[in-house]
């Protein structure tokens, strides 16, 4: 038996809604996810798909439960040992939250220069290959803003890379990008996780297109969190929540073939 | 009897809610002076912001010195001819910019100028997660975005103030002896005899905790953003700002009063 590196044991979380209202977003969620596996977590908009991650980095306090990671519960940890466990993850978040003021090189040398004490050729050298690697090249002198959609994503992922993470996080990779653009993401992602074996936690609403990436895909639905080991089995799922679901994010492709005819 | 009780419910939040943003704003302070002893020092971005914060304010401090100056001669002139001592206008002019002038507007001018981008600066890397993203890489935010910033303000404030002190007694200078005739020798001779040092440490003690102030309520206001009640997105950045810029302006007029009230 594996144990597994993370590992959600019956977490509640509930925001303040506007008016006083309270909303509950995660009523016990408990999943786990072992090294070196592939997970999704799917699910519509507003399910607490997000939150997980940031519960996870413990960006967030949940309102009970427990999560460890390595064994470790983050809800409890100092901000020392946080920290400490921190470094052992890449994240890309959501918008990839890249330093605007920096430049394409700066942003991903940053994690170099702050956490590790390598002389300077030497981290221009490792950022100038990632920077190939993920066909920047010609781009590093530019900023944030002057980038696309799909070129900010593999800046946040080169950047996340650097320092050789345990786990990787990825909140929406390809939210706002074209089929094409997102395929090419998550084939890059693929590809380098076969290289460097890490542990990958992906949060996405883009599921059909994700499902042969994932070695085990979590459905989230109000406030639960249901486990499936791969996408034929969600497809054959007898809930009817899932079947909501899968209806919802592959439908639609069937009904423009159907239109189409 | 249910409306009492509602407006009173709602004062206790008030109360709370301002209590909640002081210390968040206290915590912000010690961490920014922890921020401080952490290594490794961005000594590149400290003296970036010395340029920003001080070098580029240096034409809106002259400006506002000169004319501050000007100003003050000629008032200083009418008033001290009437009783026919224009002599003394060296040393009006020259202790009023000194003691009070120079630190109160240098410090108004800084907040307006370099306060609100701070505070601006430091509310969308917030609204964007980049002090989030800051985070999850292990790196203190603390460290990395507001210790240069912090830094920056407290040497370039009380500087900036030496600067306006000799560029407005100038501005008097010109305005007093140059355009009205008032006796040049006069002018600085009395100066050197009213000016002492203990002015121009009251002066530079002054500045300094205007330094302080502005940054760490401009830069603490943008930084916390999350948790002060104005809303979301591009629009919380800039109700943000603007409470951050009058807050720091009246902190300013008023621990002046009282530091003034309590050294002299």
């Amino acid at each position: 038996m594996i144990e597994p590196i993370i590992q959600f044991v019956d977490v509640h979380k509930s925001f303040e809604g506007a008016n006083g209202t309270v909303q509950k977003v995660l009523r016990g969620v408990n999943f786990s996810i072992k090294p070196g596996m592939t997970t999704v977590v799917g699910g519509a908009s507003g399910q607490g798909k997000s939150v997980t991650i940031k519960l996870i980095l413990g960006l967030m306090k949940p309102d009970s439960g427990q999560i460890l990671v390595e064994g470790k519960d983050v809800t409890v940890m100092s901000t020392s040992e946080l920290n400490e466990i921190r470094s052992s993850f890449g994240v890309v978040f959501q918008g990839v939250a890249p330093f605007d003021s920096m430049t394409v090189f700066e942003n991903v040398a940053l994690p170099l220069r702050e956490k590790t004490k390598l002389p300077k050729q030497e981290i221009r050298k490792r950022v100038m290959e990632s920077i190939e690697q993920f066909g920047l090249k010609g781009h590093e002198d530019k900023f944030p803003a002057q980038l696309s959609g799909g070129m900010l994503k593999r800046v946040g992922l080169a950047r996340a890379l650097q320092l050789e993470p345990k786990i990787m996080l990825f909140d929406e990779p390809t939210t706002g990008l074209d089929p094409a653009r997102s395929l090419e993401i998550y084939r890059l992602f693929y590809k380098i996780q076969k290289e460097r074996g890490y542990t990958a936690l992906i949060v996405s609403h883009d599921i059909p297109k994700i499902f042969n990436l994932a070695d085990q895909i979590v459905v989230m639905h109000e406030g639960m969190a249901k486990i499936f080991s791969s996408s034929e089995e969600i497809q054959w799922s007898n809930d009817p929540v899932i079947q909501d679901f899968v209806q919802m994010t592959m439908g639609h492709i069937y009904q423009s073939k159907s239109e189409n005819e | 009897m249910q409306m009492v009780l509602k407006q009173i419910e709602r004062l206790g939040e008030y109360v709370l809610w301002h209590i909640n943003e002081l210390g968040g704003l206290a915590l912000f302070l010690i961490c920014a002076i922890r921020g401080i002893f952490r290594r490794p020092f961005r000594f590149a971005a400290f003296l970036n912001e010395i340029r920003f914060i001080g070098v580029n304010s240096f034409v809106v401090i002259f400006f506002t010195a000169a004319f501050t100056g000007m100003v003050l001669g000629v008032q200083g002139y009418y008033t001290l001819s009437q009783f026919g001592s224009e002599g003394l206008l060296g040393s009006a002019v020259a202790l009023s910019l000194i003691r009070e002038l120079g630190p109160v507007l240098t410090a108004l001018m800084v907040t307006g100028r370099a306060g609100s981008a701070m505070c601006a600066e430091l509310g969308i890397m917030r609204i964007t997660q980049q002090v989030d993203a800051l985070e999850c890489m292990a790196i203190d935010p603390y460290r990395f975005l507001i210790t240069p910033k912090f830094l920056a303000t407290i040497v370039a404030v009380p500087l900036l103030t030496l600067i306006f002190d000799v560029v407005g007694i100038f501005g008097g200078y010109f305005s007093g002896v140059i355009l009205l005739g008032v006796n040049p020798g006069a002018f600085f001779s009395g100066m050197e005899q009213s000016v002492a040092n203990q002015d121009i440490n009251l002066g530079i003690i002054k500045s300094f905790y205007f330094g302080l102030i502005i940054v760490w309520i401009c830069a603490g206001k943008g930084f916390l953003l999350y948790r002060a009640r104005v809303g979301f997105g591009s629009g919380s950045v800039s109700r943000v700002t603007t409470r951050a810029v009058v807050l720091s302006s009246i902190t300013v007029l008023i621990w002046d009063y009282l530091i003034t009230a309590l050294l002299l």
